[in-house]
């Protein structure tokens, strides 16, 4: 009887669920997973409270992998004419998404000054990657920028202040020389410093450019500046901190391994992304900060991560809708929430004053110094075709990290290259 | 006279039907894909609002002037070059070890077939970690013994030979699989006979089992050969091509051309080469190899 029962009430509620689904409207969502951590709960956390909250509207999360599993699926179903109404995908695929014209400026849904009011709330760091030619394309979200790691137990025991990160990139190089060990038969056991170059090397080498006060692209995204002398000098610093001083392992550091390598204390400082905070948080051992990265001319950081973008081909219906929804999830309470449960840098300043922001700030500071370096912090190299653009540079970059070229060299065969690929786009 | 025709007719009819399904699916999955391929190879890459026009052999004139497509391809030589020989080998030697009369044979068997059962991308992120310079397995074993420190994904001269290792480890034990059961349909009367005649064990393997092995050899280097341009997962997990493309093959290539480059005209045209290349090599193996095989 009580079973029979369910099952009528189950029945019965599908059929209505099936009736109130073909009034609502539905937006599907796609997004990557670059990070440790529960990151598919929040997310679905976030979906049903939003629906709760607007019960006209079905958001659909549907978690695709990392980033480039997420653009492939994007725009093969984009290529195919049913594209997601929403995704998060890189900042820097905007050029890509616009060559396409696979989405729609965020300008067209903004009417009133509240809207306004909203997209001008942004950190206008994460802004530079979302804006070009005048329009908004990308609504900032998981945001993120390089900082430095250390380990305090190791610069205790090298005689350091275990409170004070390098400043300067000459004294990085000191305290990586100071805190480079190697054993009787003189084998380094122990590694100053690691910039990881595997995969994307072009990101963290925009740190070390930026502080040199180079510029590695226009804002048009469509001129490259590989051969400057300011960018040369940056990878010779890079290429040095092997070569010259042997203060970090040579050839190509793996990206993945490199948080490993700081747990095993292979490695006394890392450069890495703030997204891994809450993964070296759980994981380190041992005492440990979190700086601003270095300043030679200047201090600075490119910035990372993904972004808010509206698809073309959904109908105004399902774009008002997806609009709605970015608008509600890059709140300050939910910007803080999300950048507390991964790492990432809450993408507006009043997210930092929620009180539920303050209180874990003021319990861990680290989780601060991403949003103070943000002020230094330029837009991520990005041009059209960015992708291979992106692979010049990072081929040259590991040539010359391997020894087979000289930075010189390698940074003028990448502009060459570069510059072939850009030129439909003068 | 025309009741036999109609039988013959019917019975064609018949024939062709139950081929339909699988020739349905060949030519929707496997046919039309490589003439679709082949045909946009000769287009441009439609982008936005820009659709794709004729452009002829412009995606070969660009694959000839392209350094990254030739290193591929010599990268993907040396690699088969790499993994074939020594592979077919070792599943030929571990074939005829398990095959032998030994206490746990079958625990052997199964710790040859374990790595073809493993999941590759799986796999690959475990081999990182051996790989990976000062902690790494590989490390800590050569560290013993007093070799100094070496980066091996991390260098150009050691990357694709780490890479061809871990192919060899997962392929050896898949082939050993086709031996094994060509070794156990062997009659035993052969060997008897054999001793009889006092040969000796290295004869008896050179001048029976080597050539009554044959066919099954044929069949691994065809796979080997596929194998060695169709596996690309541990790429993707272990280099992404780099340093410096110097672990970039030509499928991993073509990926990256056709899906974040987006240019799938040349990424077409990038295929058609796999492919024709994969059919000469197909084509060589049946007509020279054909006269060394002989069937039973």
């Amino acid at each position: 009887m009580k079973l029979a029962m369910r099952v009528f009430l189950a029945a019965l509620g599908l059929f209505l669920g099936a009736g109130l689904a073909r009034a609502q409207t539905e937006i599907s969502f796609f997004y990557p997973v670059a990070v440790g951590g529960p990151v598919t709960k929040t997310i679905d956390g976030f979906a049903a409270d939003f629906e709760k909250e607007n019960p006209g509207i079905k958001v659909k999360p549907i978690y695709a992998g990392s980033y480039q599993d997420t653009i492939v699926k994007a725009l093969t179903a984009h290529k195919s004419g049913e594209p997601p109404v929403t995704s998060v995908l890189l900042s820097t695929d905007m050029y890509t998404l616009i060559d396409e014209e696979a989405i729609v400026p965020i300008d067209n849904f903004v009417a009133t000054a509240e809207d306004k009011a909203w997209l001008a709330s942004f950190y206008p760091a994460f802004m530079a990657n979302s804006r070009t030619g005048g329009k908004t394309w990308g609504v900032p979200f998981q945001r993120s920028t390089i900082v430095l790691y250390w380990n305090k137990e190791l610069f205790k025991e090298a005689g350091l202040d275990p409170n004070r990160p390098p400043a300067t990139w000459a004294e990085m190089v000191d305290y990586a020389q100071k805190l480079t060990r190697k054993d009787a038969s003189g084998k380094v056991t122990q590694y100053g410093v690691q910039i990881p170059s595997s995969g994307f090397p072009y990101w963290l080498f925009q740190g070390l450019t930026t502080e040199n006060d180079a510029m590695l692209m226009n804002d048009a995204g469509n001129e490259v500046y590989f051969d400057k002398p300011g960018v040369i000098e940056a990878v010779q610093y890079w290429v040095d901190l092997s070569k010259k001083h042997g203060v970090q392992p040579a050839g190509i550091a793996e990206w993945g391994t490199t948080p490993r390598d700081f747990f095993e204390k292979k490695i006394a400082m890392m450069w890495t992304t703030t997204g891994n905070l809450t993964n070296v948080k759980t994981n380190a051992k041992f005492d440990f900060g979190v700086a601003m990265l270095p300043s030679n001319k200047r201090r600075g950081s490119p910035t990372g991560g993904g972004n808010f973008y509206i698809f073309k081909k959904s109908s105004p219906q399902q774009q008002q809708a997806a609009f709605k929804f970015i608008k509600w999830i890059t709140s300050p309470q939910r910007a803080a929430q999300w950048g507390i449960d991964t790492g990432y840098v809450a993408v507006r300043a009043d997210a930092f004053e929620t009180p539920v922001m303050k209180q874990y700030v003021a319990g861990f500071p680290p989780a601060a110094v991403a949003r103070d370096q943000l002020q230094f912090a330029v837009a991520e190299f990005s041009t059209h075709d960015n992708q291979r653009v992106t692979k010049a540079l990072n081929d040259g970059l590991q040539a010359a990290l391997t020894g087979t070229k000289t930075a010189e060299q390698a940074m003028k065969d990448a502009q060459r290259e570069a510059e072939r690929l850009l030129r439909p786009y003068k | 006279m025309s009741a036999h025709h109609s039988r013959r007719f019917i019975a064609n009819v018949h024939g062709w039907l139950l081929l339909l399904p699988a020739a349905v699916l060949l030519v929707l999955f496997t046919h039309y894909p490589v003439i679709a391929t082949f045909l946009r190879s000769f287009f441009s890459t439609p982008k936005g609002a820009r659709g794709s026009v004729f452009v002829g052999l412009d995606n070969y004139r660009q694959m000839i002037e392209d350094p990254i497509f030739w290193q591929a391809l010599t990268n993907n030589a040396f690699f088969a070059v790499g993994t074939i020989p020594i592979s077919i080998g070792l599943a030929l030697l571990m074939a005829i070890w398990v095959n032998g009369r030994i206490a746990g044979k079958s625990w052997l068997r199964l710790a040859y077939f374990t790595p073809t059962v493993l999941p590759m991308i799986a796999v690959a992120n475990i081999w990182l970690f051996f790989y990976t310079p000062q902690y790494g397995l590989f490390e800590q074993i050569l560290s013993a013994f007093g070799v100094p420190s070496h980066n091996f994904l991390g260098s150009k001269d050691t990357v694709l030979a780490c890479l061809i290792v871990v192919a060899i480890w997962k392929e050896a034990g898949f082939f050993m699989i086709f031996y094994l059961a060509a070794l156990q349909q062997m009659s035993p009367n052969l060997a008897e006979a054999a001793a009889i005649e006092g040969a000796s064990r290295w004869t008896f393997f050179r001048r029976v089992t080597l050539p009554l092995l044959m066919p099954t050899t044929l069949f691994v280097l065809v796979n080997a050969i596929i194998n060695s341009f169709r596996l690309v997962d541990y790429v993707v997990v272990m280099t992404r091509g780099g340093p410096d493309n110097a672990s970039s093959l030509l499928l991993y290539y073509i990926y990256e051309v056709g899906f974040k480059f987006w240019d799938s005209a040349y990424a077409a045209a990038l295929t058609m080469v796999l492919l024709l290349l994969l059919a000469l090599l197909a084509v060589g193996q049946f007509l020279f190899m054909d006269r060394k095989v002989h069937y039973r």
